[in-house]
């Protein structure tokens, strides 16, 4: 022993976890796997395979089977044989057996923690304190909403087989996220782990055989993106969820427009970490330690811009690198590290040219003088100062331990910068004082924001992102949502295509000139002519002219767009004042209602009873949504912290909605009522077959009190225009009703900047039954939610 | 750095680095105004450090002695005699059984406690158990522990005590200074004690425990710091809450921020509550982490503990001879 040199040296010394029992596991299954199908896992494929290697070594931990076409099908196969009764199976069938696989996670804690850390390269701390216990509190967590699903989702049914894409960073955990919600609600699943690191999910499936699971309700096929694109593209999945990069998840979104498949997408981030001057400093540095260098910066959610107010900058910066110096990164397994190794090679090489083209482009690189591993991949915790904001390391995702910094001046300097992304997962709000905390949160376009805090985690507070982020949320109720379908979506029937009528222009019957009635758009509280010059003859139900409206062109979108855009504070405004005016136009409405029944019978030929009641039920869906604008509020949650999230209802932005032409009215109204109710703007393209209704309408919206650019209305071929909407970056939102054809198009087009979709896939809506057409999943259409977390307290 | 302008009543005994006494600046509003703590961020920051590093095996047992060098091995109660004190002082100059030092390779290691700390009354039966030892008489002063006596007599009381030959003196701030935030106030007691004590090494305490929250922790830290504090001690251990690792970060915090000003160290002492081999090695680790080796020192760093040795030698033996200990197999202070 040499204790009196250890003493004077007051160094740490390694401390290495245990492994023996991951080499034991690995042993027994003679470092070789194969499938994890229908309950049993398929031979070794020898002809086809890849290695899976711990980084912190380069150790080849064990060979993984590449999943084929044919492994591919057997899984869907055996995850639809198992759907029906895994469903009938009930609430609390299924609630005790996710019961049993978080008690069994528990139970098993200690190798599965090891066994992550050596495959990612993630330290063993982060694995044993962060990820392991998450996962078995998502389990338990989701074993509730099981045993509740029948009370609080009435209504809804499973979506059938999902299929479900998760990466390397969080292996465990993002199985966990995957798997729980989708079983708890009556689905199956077929999961597909990172060819990096397979080993935990494989390890799952004997947790998943000793909880006694049904055969077939978890299926796990191993490979890399071919076998991934394989149940992207096979037929028989009802649902995705993926998790990775926006790249390869606006891929997915093209790949599956027009398929009917249900989507979840959680990708990259390039998330703000705002340091105000009244800040706690000493606590933001370390709050970016585990922003930043929490899994060696592996995270989608990473704070990796760094914002400071100019006044604090430098001394912040130096603290950071003083707190830097500090951090220690060795072996995965060594319990006294901060960071580990990176996963592979190439991922390695991809931070390192990413840093590099950063310092081209006058990046000042800083890094600490720690000791690295000899062997491993490792790559050195990273300041880059004296970054500007066209600098390719402020815009792209590096996904490695490298921060950014920025100075901003004032509060709304910061965020701009901050929104000045097209990313919006995440952010970090350092401030103590309240005031301006809970000011900026709601203007920071991100998932989910934390106060004073950061990379906090809870099964009951939905994660997921804003813009190319993603869409959807996982975790809580709104998670579950991600995995239910409504059941009266399988009654609806194929709608016949209408088609537009040739328009007869007969003479006047009355021999005096016919009164020229030419409808313009209705563009930022304007009635303004289309851009083009031109307009479309509009027949009525015989085929008469009944007059005529704008031709409107991209042009037209593009100042309707505008004109939403720039009606932002509608989505500031009290809930009570959109109440009020929805009640408003309910009510200018009904002064009108013989009016529009009228001109509704006369270009639809329907029955003077049924335009009546087509006006009726308009009044009183105003009526709803005016009724909800301020009841669909916002939730409180309590996750294991002192403190709460608040589940904060967002209104969306702006949308572009496309209405059906079964009732030109009711369509439309029961489309942008909940919309603007909520706070959004819209663009209206109204019914092709009855334009003139919506442009009556605008007559009833001038006399309502609508702020201008709140409603939007552009006529003309509403499936071109619906594209450009689609295409256009500024919309966040795109509702069509009507063809299938152009709804896969909206879907594939809307990729381009991860736009939120609801299509109609051709299909008709009884707009007349509440029970389609209206309540709170339209709201939730027309909302996203934002979680923000707010850690308080201050006696001691 | 300024000359000493106060001078001490009585002897000053030369004990080396302690000696190096903080003669404090002047009062700065401004360093105050920055301070802000957030209690949350903090309790994290303490929950998960001593999650990120561990000491195993020879590091462990390296680490139990240098907290055990680092104890101001303290008896503070009304029924202290000079034959419990001079126990308390045998212990201090041997704390470790020698068989047990000599089993882990320690035995030419002359390990002493920090200091014995003990009220007034027994600093000389104390002074002169631990004559030649090099172990540090600190006495518990100003009206200790409510501080609510006359300045006059708090002073005289700090003279009396160096008269009798202590060689460190741990005050108590006047807690109404720091809860109705009169830091000029603060400032001026403390640099009188200051003053009383000449060039002995001055310990603050601020009674944590009853300031309420952490930015008075914070400022009350930074204003005894200013005024000349040695050291910066959380509890008088009288409080019903002691000394934890969330108030340590946030003092640790204000000295490395004092340092990071003046290029001064001021060390910190922890008191009451700390019990055991773990706890003591936590501290450790955060003083590593937040400050620096330096202050893994008895010259910057003290535990005011009376049953954390109990534990750290129970350990120690474990270490040495493999075998969980009994309390009875050390001798008792």
């Amino acid at each position: 022993m040499n204790v009196l040199d250890k003493l004077k040296s007051m160094e740490y010394g390694p401390a290495p976890e245990n492994a023996a029992k991951v080499t034991e596991w690995l042993e027994q299954n003679e470092r070789s796997f194969g499938q994890f199908i229908g309950g049993q896992f398929t031979r070794f494929n020898k002809a086809d395979f890849f290695e899976t290697k711990n980084p912190a070594t380069g150790e080849v931990l064990a060979r993984v089977s590449q999943a084929n076409a044919d492994d591919v099908d057997k899984a869907v196969g055996a995850a639809r044989r198992a759907q029906k009764s895994w469903q009938t199976l009930g609430g609390h069938g299924r609630a005790r057996y996710l019961y049993a696989l978080s008690r069994l996670v528990q139970k098993h804690s200690r190798v599965l923690a090891v066994l992550e850390s050596i495959d990612n390269g993630k330290p063993i701390r982060e694995t044993r304190d962060i990820d392991v216990p998450l996962v078995a509190r998502h389990f338990y967590h989701h074993a509730g909403w099981a045993q509740l699903i029948e009370s609080e989702f009435a209504g809804y049914e499973p979506i059938g087989v999902a299929g479900q894409i998760i990466p390397w960073n969080f292996p465990l955990l993002m199985m966990a996220w995957k798997i729980a919600p989708a079983i708890a609600a009556g689905n199956t699943v077929v999961l597909k782990p990172a060819e990096f690191t397979p080993l935990t999910s494989l390890m799952f499936a004997d947790i998943v055989r000793e909880a006694g699971l049904p055969d077939g309700v978890i299926n796990i096929i191993t490979g890399d993106g071919r076998a991934g694109a394989l149940l992207v593209d096979h037929p028989d999945i009802d649902k995705l969820a993926f998790t990775g990069s926006t790249e390869v998840g606006r891929i997915i979104r093209e790949r599956t427009a027009g398929s009917g498949k249900k989507l979840t997408l959680e990708l990259g981030g390039k998330s703000p970490f705002i340091v105000f001057d009244d800040a706690d400093l000493d606590s933001a540095v370390e709050g970016l330690v585990d922003a930043i260098w929490l899994n060696q910066g592996q995270v989608c959610c990473a704070g990796s811009r760094l914002l400071v107010q100019e006044g604090v900058a430098e001394r912040l910066i130096s603290k950071v690198k003083a707190r830097m110096e500090k951090l220690r990164i060795g072996s995965s397994l060594d319990k006294c590290i901060d960071m580990g190794a990176i996963v592979d090679e190439i991922q390695l090489e991809r931070i390192k040219a990413l840093v590099s083209q950063g310092v081209d482009q006058g990046a000042e690189l800083w890094q600490p003088r720690c000791d690295l591993p000899k062997e491993g991949v490792y790559y050195r915790p990273t300041l880059l100062t004296n970054v500007d904001t066209a600098n390719i390391v402020a815009r792209e995702e590096i996904f490695g331990p490298v921060v950014v910094s920025m100075t901003f001046r004032t509060q709304k300097e910061a965020v701009e910068i901050a929104n000045n992304t097209p990313y919006g997962l995440a952010a970090s709000v350092w401030s103590e004082n309240l005031n301006r905390a809970l000011e900026v949160a709601p203007q920071i376009k991100a998932g989910v924001v934390w106060i004073n805090s950061t990379n906090l985690f809870d099964a009951a507070t939905g994660f997921g992102g804003y813009r190319e982020s993603g869409f959807g949320r996982e975790g809580g109720r709104e998670g579950m949502y991600e995995y239910l379908k409504l059941s009266f979506e399988k009654k609806l029937k194929p709608l016949a295509s209408t088609g537009l009528p040739a328009v007869k222009t007969g003479k006047s019957k009355t021999g005096r000139p016919r009164m020229d009635q030419t409808a313009k758009h209705y563009i930022g509280g304007k009635q303004v002519r289309p851009d083009g010059g031109n307009s479309l003859a509009v027949a009525d139900h015989k085929g008469q002219l009944a007059g005529f409206v704008g031709d409107g062109n991209y042009k037209d979108i593009r100042n309707a767009v505008e004109a939403a855009a720039a009606a932002g504070s509608w989505a500031g405004t009290s809930t009570h004042l959109r109440a009020q005016i929805l009640y408003y136009i309910a009510e200018n409405l009904s002064y009108r209602q013989d009016e529009f029944a009228a001109r509704i019978s006369s270009l639809s030929g329907c029955n003077a009873q049924s335009a009546a009641a087509e006006v009726e039920t308009s009044i009183e869906r105003l009526f709803t949504y005016g009724a909800w604008a301020d009841k669909y509020e916002s939730k409180v949650h309590r996750p294991p912290m002192r403190g709460v999230t608040l589940a904060m209802k967002e209104p969306v932005g702006v949308i572009g909605i496309g209405c059906p032409d079964e009732v030109p009215l009711l369509g439309f109204v029961s489309l942008m009522a909940p919309a603007i109710a909520m706070g959004n703007r819209v663009v209206m393209l109204p019914s092709e077959r009855h334009p003139l209704v919506a442009t009556d309408f605008y007559q009833i919206l001038e006399t309502s009190d609508v702020p201008a650019g709140v409603v939007n209305i552009v006529t003309g071929n509403k499936d071109a225009l619906a594209l450009v909407l689609a295409k256009h970056t500024n919309v966040e939102g795109v509702w069509f009703h009507g063809s299938a054809e152009t709804s896969s198009q909206i879907e594939r087009e809307a990729a381009g900047n991860m736009k939120r979709t609801w299509v109609s896939n051709g299909l008709g809506y009884d707009w007349f039954d509440p029970e389609q057409s209206e309540g709170k999943h339209i709201l939730r259409r027309a909302t996203e939610i934002k979680n923000v977390w707010i850690p308080y307290g201050d006696q001691t | 750095m300024p000359k000493p302008t106060g001078k001490a009543d009585g002897k000053v005994t030369d004990i080396g680095a302690f000696a190096r006494t903080n003669q404090g600046t002047e009062f700065h509003a401004d360093w105050l105004e920055d301070i802000r703590v957030n209690l949350s961020a903090v309790e994290r920051r303490t929950a998960t450090v001593i999650k990120r590093r561990t000491v195993k095996k020879d590091w462990q047992v390296a680490w139990m002695l240098k907290a055990i060098s680092c104890i101001d091995l303290t008896t503070l109660s009304g029924d202290d005699t000079p034959g419990r004190v001079r126990r308390l002082c045998a212990k201090a100059k041997q704390p470790v059984r020698q068989d047990l030092l000599e089993a882990i390779g320690a035995a030419e290691l002359k390990l002493t406690t920090g200091a014995v700390c003990v009220y007034h009354a027994m600093v000389p039966t104390a002074s002169a158990a631990l004559e030649g030892s090099g172990v540090p008489v600190a006495a518990v002063s100003t009206g200790f522990p409510a501080g609510l006596s006359p300045m006059k007599t708090r002073l005289q009381e700090i003279g009396e005590s160096l008269a009798a030959g202590a060689n460190e003196i741990d005050i108590v701030i006047t807690r109404a200074h720091a809860l109705n935030q009169d830091w000029p106030a603060l400032y001026e007691e403390v640099r009188a004690f200051r003053q009383a004590c000449g060039s002995t090494h001055l310990k603050t305490i601020i009674a944590t425990g009853q300031l309420g929250n952490m930015n008075i922790v914070a400022r009350a830290s930074m204003v005894c710091m200013m005024a000349g504090a040695d050291f910066i001690k959380t509890s008088t251990g009288m409080e019903s809450l002691n000394a934890n690792l969330p108030v340590a970060l946030v003092m640790v915090r204000m000295i490395r921020d004092f340092y990071e000003r003046t290029g001064k160290k001021v060390g910190f002492k922890p008191a009451g509550g700390i019990r055991t081999a773990k706890q003591a090695i936590a501290y450790l680790i955060l003083i590593k982490e937040e400050l620096a080796n330096d202050w893994l020192s008895p010259s910057l760093f003290r535990f005011g503990a009376s049953s954390l040795l109990g534990d750290l030698e129970r350990q120690i033996e474990y270490h040495a001879t493999g075998s969980y200990s009994a309390a009875y197999r050390h001798p008792i202070a």
